[in-house]
């Protein structure tokens, strides 16, 4: 009996604590989008009542609503991109077998491994010695570079479970190997592919250390706006903004995820 | 028949991995190599490089107190944040694990939510907490417990603090993933043996996690010391990590060649760390939670 009481309470106490490191990861996050709709002018306690003002004052500012833009377009390019490539890599390595394979996973892997600011660093450097000047299409390459290993490991994770089966069958029933993977292949991948280009675009879109090196002047990102902000003070722009990020990139994600889940059962 | 196969699908692969090495091999393995170049060569006073072979930049990095102390406070702080992400994130791993499945899925799900949060807005949701005016010092003057703010924000507790907060959802997801692998048979045949619940889980559950533990750490530690972005927004001047010297070096002074020596010891640094665990553990281990 006192046995059973100690299991129960030693549960409880596990439970407790979970929840507290629950909120330790939210609350922060639950402040910023609450002082978003403070009325006070200087963005800080005590709420003086709730207003959009700040959601209004951001859509007037015309250099945030730039750097919405820029970051859209980059993150939806370097996801594209770095899906097509990736999809394409994992084919090679799920599907066929050939010399120096693991080497070469390792290589596409190695991004997630360098640290970014290392990353940065050389690749401008390169740039640089190349008397190439930055530019948007170098900004995105180099965000290609760090989404492919997501995209590579989560499509090559999905790949590993459909059966060659499925495309011998194709294969002899007179498909070329474009059709096969056309109409067998991409469609069975086609959730996993979805959640990589989600990745990529999220992770893109989030990018601050890379981007602040690679970004050509007079080009921002939403995050790299934040954070020059920021240099100033925190102002109730930045916790608006804040919102309307964490807005999209959790209802990005999670619409994805509906949308995949849909795409599973039309395929069943 | 298998040798044919083999001919047929020869250039097949290459061709299909084409785009995705030649990315890697030009915006990541030449760049790599050319700044361990560049390290060897000289700023002049005009600002323009001497190119040759110069030891100079690297006897500053590797002899210079200055940049001796900040790389161990750029380790001490990692490893601090490291220890602390374990001892809060384990806790929650294990109830998620052995929880019943439909709070499991929602814990799970709410545990991939703040992957999805903006990494700055994140890390600047602490100057409202914690700063000046923020929500502490308000609710603690409202109290009467302080007459006047308390300067709690921009120091290195601040940056550890920004770095945990960060860093934790991915310790407690690798964790999650070794602990959900156990055979729970294992434990019970432990606890039918005569063990107490605390002795199976010290002499099953905890050895059999320690694989997601090790994953988890070393992402935290890589993560965490190679940021700048932290210190940046949470420290204050003297708390500089590593990498905001790359940054200095060559944003601010546009001094390339000692940026490259620079990034290029910080790369042997983490370098050597992952090459540690890949002997010990392996690096397959991380490649789980993508599953």
């Amino acid at each position: 009996m006192t046995g059973l009481r100690r299991i129960v309470t030693g549960w409880s106490l596990i439970r407790a604590f979970t929840v507290l490191v629950y909120l330790f990861m939210f609350l922060p996050v639950a402040v910023v989008v609450l002082l978003a709709f403070n009325a006070n002018q200087f963005g800080s306690f005590p709420m003086e009542g709730i207003s959009i003002r700040w959601f209004v004052e951001l859509w007037n500012n015309e250099a945030i609503v730039r750097a919405f833009k820029t970051s859209m377009l980059l993150g939806s390019l370097t996801a594209l991109v770095s899906a097509t490539m990736g999809v394409l890599a994992s084919l090679a390595l799920v599907r066929y077998d050939f010399r120096g394979k693991g080497l070469i996973t390792t290589a596409l892997v190695a991004p997630i491994l360098v640290p970014e600011v290392v990353l940065a660093v050389a690749l401008l450097l390169f740039l640089r010695w190349l008397e190439m000047p930055k530019s948007f299409p170098l900004l995105m390459l180099g965000h290609v570079i760090f989404t492919l290993p997501f995209v590579l490991l989560i499509v090559q994770a999905r790949l590993v479970a459909v059966r060659r089966e499925y495309e011998e069958a194709a294969l002899s029933l007179g498909a070329n190997p474009v059709q096969t993977f056309r109409d067998v292949t991409l469609p069975l991948i086609m959730p996993a592919v979805f959640a990589g280009i989600i990745f990529a675009f999220t992770i893109s879109f989030d990018d601050v250390t890379g981007t602040l090196f690679w970004k050509p002047g007079g080009v921002e990102t939403v995050p790299t706006q934040i954070f020059a902000m920021l240099r100033n003070s925190i102002s109730p722009e930045i916790n608006a903004l804040g919102a309307v990020m964490v807005v999209i990139t959790v209802a990005v994600p999670l619409l994805g995820a509906a949308l995949a889940r849909r795409m599973a059962a039309a395929l069943r | 028949m298998a040798a044919s196969d083999a001919d047929r699908s020869g250039a097949r692969p290459w061709l299909l991995m084409s785009p995705a090495l030649v990315a890697v091999a030009l915006l990541l393995a030449v760049p790599v190599c050319f700044i361990a170049v560049y390290s060897f060569w000289l700023r002049t006073a005009v600002g323009t490089e001497q190119v040759g072979f110069y030891l100079d930049n690297w006897i500053e990095v590797l002899t210079d107190p200055f940049y001796r102390d900040i790389l161990i406070q750029t380790l001490r702080i990692a490893a601090v944040s490291t220890v602390l992400c374990i001892l809060l994130g384990y806790v929650p791993a294990y109830f998620i694990a052995r929880s019943a499945t439909r709070y499991k899925t929602l814990l799970i799900l709410l545990l991939m939510l703040p992957f999805w949060i903006s990494y700055i807005i994140r890390t600047m949701s602490w100057i409202n907490i914690l700063g000046v005016s923020g929500a502490l010092n308000v609710f603690l003057l409202w109290l009467g417990v302080i007459s006047k703010p308390l300067e709690i924000l921009y120091n290195e507790g601040t940056v550890v603090l920004g770095l945990v907060h960060f860093l934790l959802p991915f310790m407690i997801l690798n964790i999650y993933v070794s602990l959900d692998g156990i055979d729970v048979n294992l434990v019970d045949a432990a606890r039918s043996l005569g063990c107490t619940g605390w002795q199976a889980f010290l002499e099953v559950t905890l050895p059999l996690s320690l694989p997601g533990l090790a994953a988890g750490s070393l992402l935290c530690f890589v993560l965490g010391a190679g940021t700048y972005i932290t210190p940046m927004i949470l420290g204050g001047p003297r708390d500089a990590m590593f990498a905001n010297l790359v940054f200095d070096a060559i944003i601010t002074q546009l001094d390339w060649p000692l940026g490259s020596a620079l990034s290029l010891a910080l790369l042997v640094i983490l370098g050597s760390v992952v090459l540690v665990y890949n002997r010990f553990v392996g690096i397959g281990q991380l490649a789980k939670s993508f599953r």
